[in-house]
């Protein structure tokens, strides 16, 4: 049995052990960049003025951040109540089929903006709908949740792929997609809102649910840290023991924690499909979901942390498919490799350098017991 | 007395010495076990048992100290090595694979080879021949998990003597076991013993040690304190000798004014994790204004009935009534018993009473969040659960005075307080309150004492569960001895002493004695 | 006789869909039966895939590409050891990282040595397992009904296949008639219990993490040097998933790990051959709720509706030893 790691000062903690963490992934991905024959430094160079060189730039890398904090919110919440949803890629593409449904059909019904405002609604009902069969599974039958998500991924794809191949698809059309949105259902784009003003924005995706995501990345830390439901989810997630103790129900608490997450989830439908693509397209998702809980991960659960990592994620996205475009050996591949190893090192081996950098410290200070 | 005693013993332990951190778990430690005789270990729960087990085991080594098998001093490292000195070991919790059956589970770690089939063959005949020597039998196909516990213990038994164990140490064998189980368990040991086998005892339960043991020492923090031969001695002795003598003031206390009744249990039954039913049909009724004290050798019952009563552990069959009024069997929980005005002081504060990674601030509200006082509507007003907690911690001197430190981040003691407070401070009509100064420093406790009698002064319910006699003692107003499960007896502090309640915990009823 | 032809050719495909799935779950039944529970059998997939066909792509000789897609993929599953037996962490975290870096490592080097969008060239004949005729399999074939099954069902096949279906019964061979597959069942269920029998829980389990890199290694190389004839990104598409939920569906048992990875084999033909047929009456036949079926499935299981999958009881908890 290993010595009990002796407790780090707060800052190391917070801030040193998560650094060294997200830097050795980047580091190992540097190292993967060196042995396909190209220079990482280079790369880095190409990648950040791919993403934040120009406004066109930060446009794109901002919509890609906008979706990555919604499904980097989903992963966190239930992170917080102990659960790992592994759905969330699911639950985001049919959040997409009830924004959708709603922009077809009730646009005769919801003048003006009501239409996007309920489609993003029923966006985010779908999503948390298709997140609570998990969730009730897990609270009232013990099924485990991380195995249930996976499955539902695939029966979200399964069902989508029925939806738009058979049902939805404009008839006619080869693509596996519904007709367009009528467009005063469309959720503004930067550069169009910003034109009147007198500010000229190259034409991007970047649209108003960028404002809605950074509000929900604030509720959704005002509701961990500030209401009465987000203490009994840490409660439950922390010791379900005292949570009991304290009249806390862990079952209704993981029922509604999936919930919100599917909920969550469903916000990348409003930045996609009601914010650029004006459609519902197959397979509209693309591996976001899973970025999700990279980026969960690296912020550490905390919304502020989310934001912080979504945009980088942001930078990686649109700044490699930049960097893709000048150097073709380092394809868009390379974005998920990193984010493995995010997962990897900020995940799976989170403690692996608590052990030396507490020594590191250790040696250099000889700080007082706690 | 045996006459292979006068060789080398089968086991000595010499300054055996071990600390986890600040916990000093054992202390200087000497025990000497001679061959062919049943040497039974008592102390309390944290007494440091388990942990000289441990290292007799070789799942620790000691910091100091020498063990001696048959007069040589031997290393133990590891399992493998105690099992090659002819040490087995039952553990309380079975090292057992449920659902595989008992030849695999016997053969796990002796297969003698590669392939199963041969050694399969072999501990099947010596199952039998075992079966047969000292009546152990049981069927070698049957799944482990869905054998009855008595029998599984026979398996760990088996387990050990199928390895050539000369020496079988157990620990708290009959905690799982009913009392039919446990008498069979103990004709199994006196056969083994009669075959010259060596057998360390370890319990908590005196009527075990008088029934079985030839010999019994007693463990309290961390040393042995006593070592007798069990004809000259007596539960009251052993009990006193086991609990000790904590240094506690005597509270000034005027008598009780006893009013209606607050809470009442009737014919309660109550099941633990694993199903066995620790609480036996339990009735009794508590006033406002007194202090009822729960006395009991630790593991008897108590801590399941204490959280019954707060509604955190359902109750198979019997009645809780507050205020007269019977509560639905399944559709109450801690929020409902709080609500009627129940208060809970749990016994494992650390791990029940409280979050870890909380901020101390939001651990002193665990169970009264739901409060308006905490912030009207949705939202949390910080303000207040910071100055609360603040409240709190000034009034039970909680130290460091920090609301948003981390829970975890302040020591055990102070813990404590935080839970004490909380319950304490909301005023509950009726109090459960277990073990209320373990773990705290003998300063504490006068304190801790006060304020409880200060409570029931104005005219609360208290229901006292301790296993410290002079705390029971110090407090209570009506004594009620726990054991088995059962109420055993019950007395008033003025009309009894540490002997004649020694006797009740020990489990000799009134109608007996 | 049409529609026993039609049969014979379905259940011909499904089996030979099913061998990747077959390696994978008892890949994952290895390791889950010593505790480590293993999401991360996709990316070992990929990881196998690539390895063999990048190989085999240079020595033009399958072996050497077998050896080198095994041979990754323990290296991976080490990884994921490495994390789950000396790190304790969390396996679900190492196994959803170790896809993601499976998924854009194989197609970022396939990428950047052939230029070619990840995929590889494509192999030579003589780089590939080939189907291997049994004896008689021509003039036998003539006999009706048992003749067709013979020569197209048992015979045929190459040797991956053979070795996956010989696998089966090995498999359960050395779980319940071995001391390693006794301790191995035990470590899955009771670490405790096999640490004071004096055994080492950690050696188990390493050498579990290392059988299920071999088979699921074994998996890849399928796809890529007898299914295919070269490798493309994502192309074990969700199989390792189909495969965990197999297990499960099999709880963890390995003849129903095969029948269940047949099944769904057979639900992957049978969707493949339904594609755009229109029933009367219905429409086009919704193949997608064929695909869906094996999760759907796996879930209703699950949640105990039919019988119960209880997973050995130490998957995926670190063993920390304690008094």
């Amino acid at each position: 049995m290993s010595a009990p790691l002796k407790p780090l000062p707060a800052w190391a903690d917070v801030a040193l052990i998560p650094l060294v963490n997200v830097a050795a992934a980047f580091f190992i991905s540097g190292l993967v960049v060196l042995a396909i024959g190209e220079n990482p430094l280079e790369a880095v160079k190409l990648l950040i003025v791919g993403a934040l060189g120009d406004l066109e730039g930060i446009g794109f890398t901002l919509y890609y951040a906008t979706s990555f904090i919604f499904t980097g919110l989903a992963v966190a919440i239930c992170f917080h109540a102990g659960l790992f949803n592994i759905g969330v890629e699911g639950q985001a593409y049919v959040a997409g089929l009830g924004a959708a449904l709603v922009s077809l059909y009730l646009g005769a019904f919801l003048p003006g903006y009501s239409l996007a405002i309920v489609a993003i609604l029923a966006g985010a009902l779908f999503g948390a709908a298709f997140a609570a069969i998990p969730g009730y599974l897990q609270a009232k039958r013990d099924a485990h949740i991380v195995i249930t998500t996976i499955m539902f991924n695939y029966v979200a794809s399964a069902l989508m792929g029925y939806l738009l191949v058979d049902v939805l698809r404009t008839p006619g059309q080869m693509n596996a997609e519904t007709p367009g949105f009528p467009h005063y259902g469309d959720v503004p784009q930067f550069h169009e809102l910003l034109k009147p003003l007198g500010i000229h924005w190259p034409v991007t995706p970047f649209n108003l649910t960028f404002l809605l995501a950074l509000a929900c990345a604030f509720g959704v830390w005002a509701l961990i840290w500030r209401t009465r439901l987000g203490y009994a989810i840490r409660a439950v997630g922390a010791n379900p023991t005292a949570a009991i103790y304290g009249g806390i129900s862990p079952a209704r608490v993981v029922i509604v924690t999936t919930l919100l997450s599917g909920a969550l989830a469903g916000g990348m439908a409003a930045n996609v499909i009601l914010g650029e693509e004006h459609r519902l397209i197959l397979e509209y998702t693309a591996g976001f979901g899973f970025v999700g809980i990279a980026v969960a991960l690296m912020g550490r659960a905390h919304p502020a942390g989310i934001v912080l990592a979504a945009i980088l994620f942001g930078v990686l996205y649109q700044g490699g498919a930049e960097l893709a475009f000048d150097k073709p050996k380092i394809s868009r591949d390379m974005i998920v490799v990193i984010q493995g190893l995010v997962v990897l090192f900020a995940g799976a081996l989170e403690h692996m350098f608590r052990r030396p950098v507490a020594a590191l410290l250790a040696r250099r200070t000889t700080q007082p017991p706690i | 007395m045996d006459p292979q005693a006068s060789a080398a013993p089968a086991i000595e332990l010499i300054g055996i010495d071990k600390r986890f951190g600040a916990v000093h778990a054992n202390s200087n430690v000497n025990l000497k076990i001679e061959r062919g005789v049943i040497h039974g270990v008592v102390g309390e729960n944290g007494a440091g048992k388990s942990t000289l087990m441990s290292i007799l085991y070789g799942f620790y080594e000691a910091d100091a100290g020498e063990i001696q098998i048959n007069g040589k001093p031997v290393r133990i490292r590891s399992s493998r090595e105690a099992i090659d000195h002819g040490i087995g070991m039952v553990h309380q919790h079975f090292m057992l694979v449920q659902p595989l059956s008992v030849l695999e589970n016997v053969m796990l770690g002796a297969e003698g080879g590669p392939l199963l089939a041969g050694g399969a063959k072999a501990i099947r005949k010596k199952l039998s021949e075992l079966g047969a020597e000292y009546g152990l039998q049981v069927d070698p196909d049957a799944i482990v998990g869905e054998l009855p516990v008595g029998l599984q213990q026979r398996v760990e038994i088996l387990k050990a003597l199928v390895r050539g164990a000369e020496i079988l140490v157990l620990d708290e064998p009959t905690a799982v076991l009913t009392p039919p189980e446990a008498d069979q368990l103990f004709d199994m040991l006196r056969v083994l013993k009669r075959q010259n086998k060596t057998i360390l005892f370890i319990t908590h339960k005196l009527r075990e040690i008088m029934d079985l043991a030839d010999r019994v020492s007693v463990m309290r923090r961390g040393e042995i304190v006593a070592t007798y031969e069990t004809a000259a001695t007596s539960p009251p002795q052993l009990a006193d000798a086991m609990v000790g003598r904590k240094v506690i003031l005597k509270i000034d206390k005027g008598p009780a004014h006893p009013g209606g009744v607050a809470l009442e249990a009737r014919d309660l039954v109550v099941l633990d994790d694993r199903g066995v039913a620790r609480v036996q049909g339990v009735s009794f009724a508590l006033r406002e204004g007194e202090i009822l004290g729960l006395a009991g050798v630790a593991g008897n019952g108590q801590s399941e009935l204490l959280e019954a009563l707060a509604g955190i552990r359902p109750i198979a069959s019997g009645e809780i009534l507050v205020d007269g009024r019977p509560l639905p069997p399944l559709a109450f929980d801690a929020r409902a018993m709080r609500a009627l005005g129940v208060g809970h002081i749990p016994e494992d504060r650390q791990r029940v009473g409280l979050v870890m990674p909380f901020e101390a601030c939001e651990s002193a509200m665990l169970g009264f969040h739901r409060q308006p006082a905490f912030g009207q509507g949705v939202f949390f007003s910080r303000s207040a659960i910071i100055a609360d907690a603040a409240r709190l911690m000034e009034a039970f001197d909680v130290r460091p005075r920090a609301p948003l430190l981390k829970t975890a981040n302040f020591s055990g003691g102070n813990q404590q307080k935080i839970v004490l407070a909380r319950e304490i401070d909301h005023n509950p009509r009726i109090m459960l309150i277990g073990q209320p100064t373990r773990g705290v420093d003998i300063g504490a406790i006068e304190f801790i004492h006060k304020r409880i009698v200060a409570e029931r002064d104005a005219g609360k319910a208290i229901l006292l569960v301790s296993v410290e006699l002079d705390e029971i003692f110090a407090l209570s107003d009506r004594i009620a001895v726990l054991c088995g499960g059962r109420i055993t007896g019950e007395r008033n502090p003025d009309q009894t002493d540490a002997q004649d309640l020694g006797l009740l915990m020990a489990g000799v009823s009134e109608r007996a004695a | 006789m049409e529609g026993f032809d039609a049969f014979i050719v379905v259940f011909g495909s499904g089996l030979r869909l099913a061998v990747p799935l077959i390696l994978a779950c008892l890949a994952g039944l290895w390791s889950e039966r010593s505790g480590i529970v293993d999401i991360g059998l996709e990316g070992k997939m990929l990881v196998g895939a690539f390895a063999g066909a990048a190989i085999a792509t240079f020595t033009g000789d399958p072996w050497t590409g077998l050896l080198a897609g095994v041979a990754a993929s323990v290296l991976v599953s080490l990884i994921h050891g490495y994390a789950s037996i000396d790190q304790r962490a969390n396996q679900i975290v190492s196994g959803t990282a170790i896809n993601m870096v499976a998924d854009g490592l194989t197609a970022l080097i396939g990428n950047a040595v052939w230029s070619q969008g990840g995929r590889t060239p494509q192999l030579p004949d003589s780089a590939l397992f080939h189907a291997i005729d049994l004896p008689f399999a021509q003039s036998f074939g003539g006999v009706p009904i048992l003749g067709p099954i013979y020569r197209h069902l048992i015979s045929g096949h190459d040797i991956v296949t053979y070795f996956a279906f010989a696998l089966v019964p090995l498999t359960y061979w050395a779980l319940y008639s071995t001391r390693f597959g006794l301790r191995l069942r035990a470590v899955g269920e009771n670490p405790a219990a096999v640490d004071t029998a004096g055994i080492s829980v950690r050696a188990l389990r390493y050498s579990a993490v290392v059988i299920c890199g071999v088979l699921v290694g074994l998996s890849g190389v399928y796809l890529s040097l007898a299914q295919a004839a070269y490798f493309q990104p994502h192309m074990s598409a969700g199989k390792g998933f189909i495969a965990l939920a197999a297990l499960v569906f099999a709880k963890w048992r390995p003849w129903p790990a095969l029948a269940t990875c047949l099944l769904f084999g057979f639900l992957d033909a049978l969707s493949i051959r339904l594609q755009g047929m229109v029933l009367p009456g219905i429409g086009p036949v919704p193949v997608q709720a064929i695909e869906a079926l094996p999760y759907l499935l796996t879930v209703v299981l699950l949640a105990g509706f039919i019988g119960k999958a209880t997973p050995p009881r130490a998957s995926g908890i670190p063993y920390v030893k304690e008094r």
